[in-house]
């Protein structure tokens, strides 16, 4: 336990001197440069004339597809891993199993395909 | 960091890697500084201009001239924002930028954090990467940042699936996670590398092609610029921001692309190993290191240069209908030969 908490402790180190790092260039700026805010300044950004309405708007249902798919194939990943590093044990069970995992889940992919989930107009 | 430690004591082995890690990272930043001129210059010749060359001899102290700059520049935080949001989202993006790197080998040895799950850490870790962008987007309360970052998060997620079963590709010939050992394997020159050596060349160069797309597509560089495509988006999620947010949000972007590169490196072009046989000594190591990561940015700056921007229905068929079950069938085809035929013992 105490080696593995002294092997993640450089990353910890890490983490921690890159947010200094980064926080300390936003502070650099916010001493060394100018501030002066004005209403047109502050305003939101848009090509030629004043924002109208909220920016946080609908959008199109295609994204939180592609990101309940993600989740999906990211967790199918993740069970890939410790199987990828074992399996020159020469275990035909572990091979054809995984086998019929991914076809299970190919026959998902084939339904959303044909349905048209990943179809962008 | 553990095994200083273990010579010096808590307290001057503490400080001793602390010590480590600054190198680290000020080598990061200052090849950086060089990679960002590199990559402007590279686009500057392949349209016959000569692009930056008045901030010292060829322009070399140009970077460090652009970031005198951005320290100077007004922050403008607009009136509609998310304060503490749009302040984190570029913080966020710098840190996690730098923290994959902290499990990166350089040379033989030269490792902040040699992990025995260091290929699991840093999918997990440029998996988040995402979560910068898309705060940034949505924080700005503006419209081309909300869409820009929606669109950076759709991309990055569809190439990431394809990324992951790449690695499994990978993982499946070495069979171990430590990003050492993955080296380790393809010591023995360039025809252990685990793009070319044989007989899994059919299917691991390919893998290889596949994985510098896609790393194109992860970091938004060009031909996948669109989020930032500047004639519909001005500039995607960063449109509101400026000065030194600005530069943690450019920062953070190219050393996602300096990781790709390192990756690209380390998973099939033999990390820190000579073509014609194994390097051991840590110095020439990180010199073979870094030359092989300039190759492969020189390569992602020339197509910056020379291929037109795919259209956002393109760049989603590409990752969802060839790249996915491409690689899927190639995950299988590595399982079948890992179980029938054997693990390939190709290094030295």
């Amino acid at each position: 336990m105490q080696g593995l908490l002294v092997e993640y402790l450089p990353i910890v180190v890490f983490l921690v001197i890159a947010a200094a790092m980064g926080a300390g260039f936003m502070i650099a700026a916010g001493v060394f440069a100018p501030s002066s805010p004005d209403k047109e300044k502050v305003s939101a950004y848009e090509c030629g004339f004043n924002a109208f309405d909220d920016a946080r708007m609908k959008f199109d249902v295609k994204f939180y597809l592609v990101s309940i798919l993600f989740i999906i194939f990211d967790l199918e990943v993740a069970f890939l891993f410790p199987w990828a590093i074992t399996l020159d044990q020469g275990s035909l069970f572990a091979f054809w199993s995984m086998m019929a995992f991914l076809g299970v889940l190919t026959v998902g992919f084939i339904y959303e395909w044909k349905k048209g989930a990943l179809e962008w107009e | 960091m553990g095994g200083l430690i273990e010579d010096f004591g808590p307290v001057w082995g503490f400080w001793a890697g602390v010590g480590q890690i600054l190198l680290i990272m000020i080598y990061l930043l200052l090849s950086l500084a060089f990679l960002l001129l590199f990559d402007r210059k590279v686009w500057a010749a392949v349209q016959l201009r000569k692009g930056p060359n008045v901030v010292g001899p060829f322009g070399l102290l140009q970077s460090f001239a652009d970031f005198l700059k951005f320290v100077l520049k007004e922050i403008v935080i607009p009136a509609g924002a998310n304060k503490t949001v749009f302040i984190l989202a570029p913080l966020l993006t710098f840190t996690l930028a730098f923290a994959s790197w902290a499990v990166i080998p350089f040379a033989n040895g030269v490792v902040i954090a040699d992990l025995n799950v260091g290929i699991l850490y840093l999918f997990a870790i440029s998996s988040l990467g995402v979560y910068g962008i898309i705060m940034g987007g949505w924080a700005s309360n503006s419209k081309y940042p909300f869409l820009g970052g929606l669109r950076s998060a759709a991309q990055m997620v569809s190439y990431e699936v394809s990324i992951g079963f790449i690695l499994i590709t990978v993982l499946l010939l070495v069979g171990s996670l430590n990003i050492t050992q993955i080296v380790e394997n393809q010591r023995a020159g360039v025809w252990a590398w685990h793009a070319f050596a044989w007989p899994t060349i059919f299917i691991m160069f390919p893998m290889f092609v596949m994985f510098f797309i896609s790393a194109l597509a992860e970091t938004n560089r060009p031909p996948f610029d669109l989020p930032e495509a500047e004639s519909e988006l001005v500039a995607g999620y960063q449109v509101e921001y400026s000065s030194t947010p600005y530069l943690l949000f450019m920062i953070g972007e190219y050393l996602n692309i300096t990781l790709m590169c390192a990756m690209l490196n380390i998973l099939f072009l033999g990390g820190w190993h000579l073509p014609w046989g194994p390097v051991d000594n840590p110095v020439l190591g990180f010199i073979v290191f870094a030359v092989k990561m300039w190759a492969m940015f020189f390569m992602f700056a020339m197509v910056k240069a020379f291929v037109p921007r795919y259209r956002y229905d393109q760049l989603m068929r590409l990752g969802w209908k060839i790249f996915l079950p491409t690689s899927l069938v190639a995950v299988a085809i590595a399982a079948g030969y890992v179980t029938y035929v054997g693990r390939p013992v190709i290094g030295g």
